[in-house]
């Protein structure tokens, strides 16, 4: 399912403070079935970007269509539910989210809120917590009981659960060991090739950008400067240092090699086997 | 929630701003009293004159305090409509059944309106100027003396601190996880009541859990970091009363003397 | 060699109410003054329980903890906790003050000591870590790596001896990270401070001196960097550790042990 965003302006309250122009015009298309990596400095308006994507932030000016479904400002609540079901959002710590006291119950939150029976919800259930790599018995534990790691998998099966054509995540690795790192993002990438599933991920490592997504999008002061494959977005190194980005490691180690060889390798390498591969190239190794 | 402006610091530079927190609490409960002595209308405008100097001394801006009134500006109506109805003398302009709209009813309105709305404002400029955090420690002096009646004051105020310093969190929180069961389906503040109050469960709960597992590690952090609640702590943050305080007293102390001449000369 | 910093002999512990599985099993180790000993391992492997039990949250079951030559215990836990300080995981849980300068003193308060010399203290650790011109600002201001590098001031103005961080990197974006390391590697060089950390983060273990592994409880693995991250084939390690694992997978010509980043790209191209 497409996404498509058109000149859209969104502002957020807190306290007393209102922010203006959270989201300044945006205008962004991200493909059916594309891996898209949304990065920026901190508080340049990613998480609203998130919001406004899955209807909690409503646009002041413009409007997002989602598939058939239209986001703007006074969007009936209907849409909204709607739209909410075809695109799950993943918060960061999505744990925090969790309450029953099983992982079912839990996971069966989101298909009963969007209509589902209680029996197809516990079918959709026993096949999500498939999908994020646990086996069934997990489903009778109290998720209170469960590993971080663990606990991360069953909240983002309760969004997985409601069948969305599209997910949006926030840092889903936050504060998980390497080993829990790469199953979460290796089973996003599972459910984008093998489903077609659309992702849509936040983060603030670029190493993860550079090994697992696609499409890159840079949010600058609520701006969008950059919209392109991932491989360009590491080509200019002074231009990402503008927008306050890292390099990925391979890439920053690469260029630190040229600038000590005065030899320029082939490509632009995105990942330590990339980066083999060109020092194979051209004969150092 | 975001409306509510009592209770809200707004940091800035003024003369207010930088009086001892001692000074203000005084004042502000000095002020309940002192709005009392007001008695005829020469007394309300030196009360009136008095809380918009301490209103523009304070460098906030009129219109914050119009906004800290709105939330209680049906209370005020409503008293206000009370004293006008019900109070009857001097002379009558309606009646109507048991209601009378008297000069005197109207007067007394009047009084009513001023003081509720003076020691709203007073007390306001108090809370804008201070940052909760020294709110608490002029209370914590305050109370002092009862500590001889073994009221635990400083632990109280170390709870009271740390609640202050929490609260933000605890909102942001609040915020994200109902965020979090929208993003899944559920709608808030739709059905029967029952049915808003099960709806709340799926916040309620990750927010108490999350609660319980900040406060066990604040809990162990304060232990490391050597905090026993029946040791001798000393205080980094110090109060001192300067010049500037001790004239603001007078002042207050000066606006009473004024309130109680002007009833006697009356 | 003089007498170390921390000893650790036999110590065991086993959560009560989780099965027979024992979280730390027969653990001995010690570490030298002025020594920066990282502790790595995954999830599991006990090297939490190590923390809560060296800073006296938990109590042994069985074996010892003595710290500069003190045994641990109920009675001796308070005067040696002025000696160390330990930072946790989350940056928000343990920030009590409700402003930076705030939060530095705490411990000091806790001493009672003098107004006049926390001032001095305060300011001292602040310049330490970096973060003397946020001395007024609140918490919601800060990042997370800045957040951490305050409850480093906080300890350091009790001028510890040892500093214990307990994955105090996990919770942190890669800029954060980077800040706060440079911060320990200010702290290694310019103080005698004895620092043990535990993490997952490759970067931080190789900014050690030494690195124990452990896995289910015990301690399987004692060695510098270089030895740790040329024998330990499965556990992560630094990126040009990983691009030299793989140019030895491919059978291609590669340095015979662990380098740094800047020794591997000499070793490329020199």
């Amino acid at each position: 399912m497409e996404i498509k965003l058109s000149g859209v302006t969104a502002d957020y309250q807190i306290g007393p403070i209102r922010s203006p122009l959270v989201l300044d015009h945006i205008n962004l298309t991200v493909a059916s079935g594309s891996f898209t990596a949304v990065v920026g400095p901190t508080g340049a308006g990613k998480s609203s970007l998130m919001k406004v994507l899955n209807g909690l932030i409503l646009p002041e000016e413009g409007q997002a269509v989602i598939g058939q479904l239209v986001v703007r400002k006074g969007a009936d609540k209907k849409t909204l539910k709607a739209v909410r079901k075809r695109v799950g959002l993943v918060f960061q710590f999505p744990e925090s989210q969790i309450f029953a006291e099983t992982v079912e119950k839990d996971i069966c939150f989101g298909p009963l809120n969007f209509g589902a029976t209680a029996e197809e919800a516990c079918t959709i259930a026993a096949d999500v917590i498939g999908q994020v790599g646990l086996d069934r018995t997990f489903l009778s534990k109290s998720p209170f009981s469960l590993s971080g790691g663990q606990k991360r998998r069953v909240a983002i099966a309760g969004i997985l659960a409601c069948r969305p054509d599209i997910l949006l995540l926030d840092e889903p690795c936050a504060g998980l060991d390497p080993d829990g790192q790469s199953e979460i993002l290796n089973l996003l990438t599972r459910w984008n090739r093998d489903y077609g599933m659309t992702i849509v991920l936040v983060t603030h490592d670029m190493d993860r950008v550079a090994r697992y997504a696609q499409q890159a999008v840079v949010l600058v002061k609520g701006k969008i400067v950059f919209h392109d494959s991932v491989r360009r977005l590491f080509t200019d190194p002074a231009r990402l240092k503008d927008w306050d980005l890292d390099l990925p490691e391979a890439r920053r180690f690469q260029l630190k090699l040229e600038k000590h060889s005065g030899v320029a390798l082939p490509g632009v390498c995105l990942t330590e086997e990339e980066l083999a591969e060109a020092l194979i190239k051209v004969g150092r190794v | 929630m975001n409306k509510l402006i009592l209770g809200r610091y707004f940091p800035g530079n003024s003369l207010i701003h930088h009086l001892d927190p001692r000074a203000k609490l005084v004042a502000a409960i000095a002020f309940i009293l002192i709005a009392f002595l007001a008695g005829n209308v020469p007394g309300l405008v030196l009360l009136w004159l008095f809380t918009f100097l301490a209103m523009a001394l304070s460098g906030v801006g009129f219109r914050i305090y119009l906004r800290g009134v709105r939330p209680l500006i049906w209370l005020i109506l409503f008293t206000v409509l009370l004293q006008i109805l019900f109070i009857s003398g001097g002379r009558t302009y309606v009646e109507w059944g048991p209601f009378t709209v008297s000069s005197f009813g109207i007067e007394t309105a009047v009084f009513i309106f001023s003081r509720f709305v003076t020691i709203i404002f007073f007390t306001t400029v108090v809370t804008l100027t201070t940052r909760p955090v020294d709110l608490t420690d002029g209370l914590t002096f305050l109370m002092r003396p009862l500590r001889l009646f073994h009221v635990p004051v400083d632990e109280l105020s170390m709870m009271v601190s740390i609640a202050l310093r929490f609260i933000p969190n605890l909102l942001d929180e609040t915020q994200k996880i109902m965020d979090a069961q929208r993003a899944r389906g559920a709608v808030f503040g739709e059905g029967s009541l029952f049915h808003q109050m099960k709806v709340l469960v799926p916040i309620f709960l990750p927010l108490f859990a999350s609660s319980l597992n900040r406060g066990e590690e604040l809990a162990n952090v304060m232990d490391v970091r050597g905090y026993r609640a029946e040791a001798r702590r000393s205080s980094f943050r110090q109060l001192h009363w300067r010049g500037r305080d001790t004239i603001s007293m007078l002042a207050l102390l000066a606006l009473a003397a004024g309130l109680a001449a002007l009833n006697l000369l009356a | 060699m003089s007498e170390p910093m921390i000893e650790v002999r036999n110590l065991s512990y086993t959560y009560r109410g989780r099965g027979e599985k024992s979280a730390l099993s027969s653990v001995t180790f010690s570490v030298s003054r002025g020594e920066w000993l990282a502790v790595i391992g995954r999830n599991g492997a006990g090297k939490s329980t190590l923390a809560g039990l060296l800073v006296g949250l938990l109590k042994p079951q069985s074996g010892s903890i003595r710290i500069n030559g003190q045994m641990l215990d109920e009675t001796s836990e308070w005067a040696l906790r002025r000696h160390m300080g330990i930072v946790f995981q989350n940056p928000d849980n343990q920030f009590i003050g409700t402003t930076v300068e705030d939060d530095v003193a705490f411990g000091l308060e806790n001493e009672n000591m003098p107004v006049a010399q926390m001032k001095v203290r305060v300011a001292e650790a602040l310049k330490l870590v970096g973060l003397s011109g946020l001395r007024q600002a609140d918490p919601s201001r800060l990042s997370g790596g800045q957040k951490q590098r305050v409850a480093i001031a906080g300890i350091l103005a009790l001028r510890p001896d040892i500093l214990i961080l307990d994955e105090a990197f996990v919770m942190l974006d890669p800029k954060s990270r980077r800040d706060l390391l440079s911060t320990l590697r200010r702290l290694a060089e310019a103080t005698h401070l004895t620092i043990l950390s535990i993490t997952h983060d490759m970067d931080e273990a190789a900014a050690s001196n030494r690195i124990l592994v452990m896995q289910d409880g015990k301690i399987v693995n004692d060695g510098t960097p270089g030895q740790i991250f040329s024998t330990e084939k499965d556990l992560g390690a630094p990126f040009s550790e990983r691009l030299r694992r793989i140019l030895l997978a491919k059978g291609r010509r590669a340095p015979d042990q662990y380098m740094t980043e800047e020794e591997m790209v000499d070793w490329l191209w020199k």
